[in-house]
């Protein structure tokens, strides 16, 4: 998996403490934390390519592509885009039930994004904190070994909330076509309950989309400015688990 | 209108209709729920041995096209289905007592047939203003429906305006228009939404529960299965062009002309629950889209207030605005790019003034 032995365990140890790396010729210090477990990061870009196969997908689904010449025996597209979208959809959902399964195994880390501490005042303090650093009101960000607080309440509402909506509301539309006798309305049928014309449900889906579309772009923004401004490592660390702290 | 102890097949029989005839009708009948071979014969064994069952029709707010298909169902002709397969015996449009005469025989089938007749409901009561937007023979209708569906062994609801609300629910509802499933509560009530729904689809209901003595199976929202468990697309004859992709862009486009899809003309065929697409209509001679036009939804909850019948995404009218989702979207997308960029934009300007005041602090 990674050079373990070059690197500290993910034992969090005293940053202070780790030494210039013994190959390091200048010893520069580049402390670092193992916080994203290989499981967590296969989840996310699995997860990451999936959301964006489905968003493409799921547009032209909603809106299609102009017509097609010829027989429709000569042709599937729309065929072919449902099936991206519908397999992508189900990658999504097992990867997102590995990812909660992978909470009650994994470190502390990966249990961040499903829940709030929201009892803490603590934890209301930094989030405010958080945000007074996004409208510069603050000179210096703290640093942090998982997600900052108000990254976290973005990763518990943006990810987590949103693509489990999406999960419940795309398999009960998906039941619309499975049948009415299959897995998929037995367990997502309840669905028709809250919304019993489809049309809603469908408008929800599409809502939802949009959302995820706006937690994507900020997603990615706040992890690139934040490996910027925070001097500690985001992007990298969802590929290689460690978090790097400069300075 | 006849004695409940009689059978369908005896009054047939009466009215000339020959037993070849009869079978045939069981036979389609049986068809067209889905019974497999043996459903004939018990059909006809129904029919031939139970009672009639005792109906009482109810109108409320409503415009009678549920009545107006139903006289015109192809096969059970309509004098059989109407007269006598069921012992329709109170109707407030087609019977040809009036009045007084007419209510003496409401009360007459209550008394006479308590917790055995089907109430079938044609319409919905106003709840607004104590009901009084709709009177009955001098009371509001929701206290009619509510006191004849205390002795009802079960009630039917026919058409939209009884299952969901229909165009007199429509935003703002100024009556409030009620559906029967929010009035009543202890009975069981099978919805037959359509606007109106298939004749077909309403005496294959009403056979259903003759020979069974059982309302059929349910969905979710309690509607029959064997009608409305497939939407109008899973089974619509243009499919095969929507999963090619070839879409009417226009209406009087070349796309139009070969029978393509109708989804990007707003057609409701993917959302709409109902038989069009397999019994179709008068007759199984066409339903809307084979006639080139896109479904409206109209079995569908509130299809009224879902925007124009010819837009494929649903309008939304909540915080005072009218868009579709994808429009809500972009705007959404748009402004938040825009505040990402901005706050990109500050930050690099801040970063760059604070190094530049660090040079200046170190120099």
């Amino acid at each position: 998996m990674m050079d373990v032995a070059a690197r500290p365990a993910e034992a969090e140890p005293d940053l202070s403490a780790i030494a210039a790396d013994a190959a390091g010729e200048h010893g520069v210090c580049r402390p670092a934390v193992y916080v994203y477990e290989a499981p967590v990061r296969i989840c996310h870009w699995v997860n990451a390519f999936s959301i964006i196969v489905l968003m493409v997908t799921g547009y032209l689904i909603g809106t299609p592509l102009p017509s097609v010449e010829g027989e429709a025996s000569a042709n599937f597209v729309m065929g072919y885009i449902r099936f991206a979208h519908f397999a992508a959809g189900q990658v999504l959902a097992v990867f997102f039930l590995a990812r909660i399964l992978w909470a009650f195994v994994g470190n502390h880390h990966s249990r961040q994004i499903f829940y709030l501490p929201v009892h803490r005042k603590h934890f209301w303090k930094e989030v405010l904190h958080e945000i007074r650093w996004y409208a510069f009101l603050e000179r210096e960000p703290k640093m942090y070994i998982g997600h900052n607080p108000l990254a976290r309440t973005a990763m518990f509402t943006g990810f987590t909330l949103f693509v489990a909506f999406m999960i419940v509301t795309g398999f009960a539309l998906y039941s619309e076509g499975a049948g009415i006798d299959s897995w998929q309305h037995k367990l997502f049928g309840w669905v028709f309950a809250i919304w019993p014309n489809s049309q809603d449900v469908h408008t929800w889906h599409h809502l939802g989309m949009w959302a995820l579309v706006v937690f994507v772009m900020v997603h990615i923004y706040a992890a690139v400015r934040e490996d910027i401004m925070s001097r500690h490592s985001i992007v990298s660390s969802m590929i290689s688990g460690e978090r790097q702290f400069r300075d | 209108m006849g004695a409940a102890t009689e059978t369908f097949y005896s009054v047939i029989r009466r009215q000339g209709i020959t037993r070849r005839s009869f079978h045939k009708f069981c036979s389609l009948t049986a068809t067209s729920l889905g019974l497999g071979p043996l459903g004939a014969s018990r059909i006809a064994n129904a029919l031939e041995t139970k009672p009639r069952v005792p109906v009482i029709w109810m109108h409320g707010l409503e415009c009678t096209c549920c009545s107006e298909s139903f006289i015109r169902s192809a096969h059970p002709l309509v004098k059989d289905a109407v007269l006598s397969m069921i012992s329709l015996d109170y109707d407030g449009t087609i019977m040809a007592a009036a009045g007084h005469q007419a209510e003496a025989i409401l009360e007459e089938t209550r008394a006479k047939h308590k917790g055995q007749y089907i109430l079938a409901v044609e319409g919905n009561p106003p709840l607004n203003e104590g009901g009084m937007f709709c009177i009955d023979g001098g009371k509001p209708f929701v206290e009619k429906l509510k006191m004849v569906a205390e002795d009802a062994m079960a009630i039917i609801a026919w058409g939209a305006c009884a299952s969901w609300g229909c165009v007199q629910a429509a935003k703002p509802n100024p009556t409030q228009a009620t559906p029967i499933d929010k009035v009543i509560a202890n009975k069981p009530i099978i919805k037959v939404p359509g606007c109106p729904p298939i004749a077909e689809v309403m005496t294959g209901v009403i056979t259903f529960i003759t020979t069974f003595g059982k309302l059929p199976e349910l969905d979710r929202q309690g509607r029959p299965k064997m009608f409305y468990a497939q939407r109008i697309h899973d089974k619509c004859y243009r499919r095969s062009h929507f999963d090619a992709g070839q879409f009417v862009e226009e209406w009087d486009d070349e796309a139009a002309r070969k029978g393509y899809c109708l989804y990007k003309m707003g057609c409701k065929g993917p959302t709409t629950y109902n038989a069009c697409s397999t019994v179709r209509w008068n007759g199984g001679v066409s339903f809307p889209i084979q006639s080139g036009h896109g479904c409206i939804g109209c079995s569908e909850d509130g299809f009224w207030d879902k925007g124009s019948f010819y837009d494929r995404l649903t309008n939304i009218k909540q915080f005072g605005i009218e868009k579709n989702a994808d429009q809500i979207g972009m705007m959404a997308a748009g402004a938040v790019g825009a505040a990402v960029a901005a706050h990109a934009a500050v930050t690099a300007v801040k970063r760059l003034a604070g190094k530049r005041e660090d040079a200046h602090h170190t120099s």
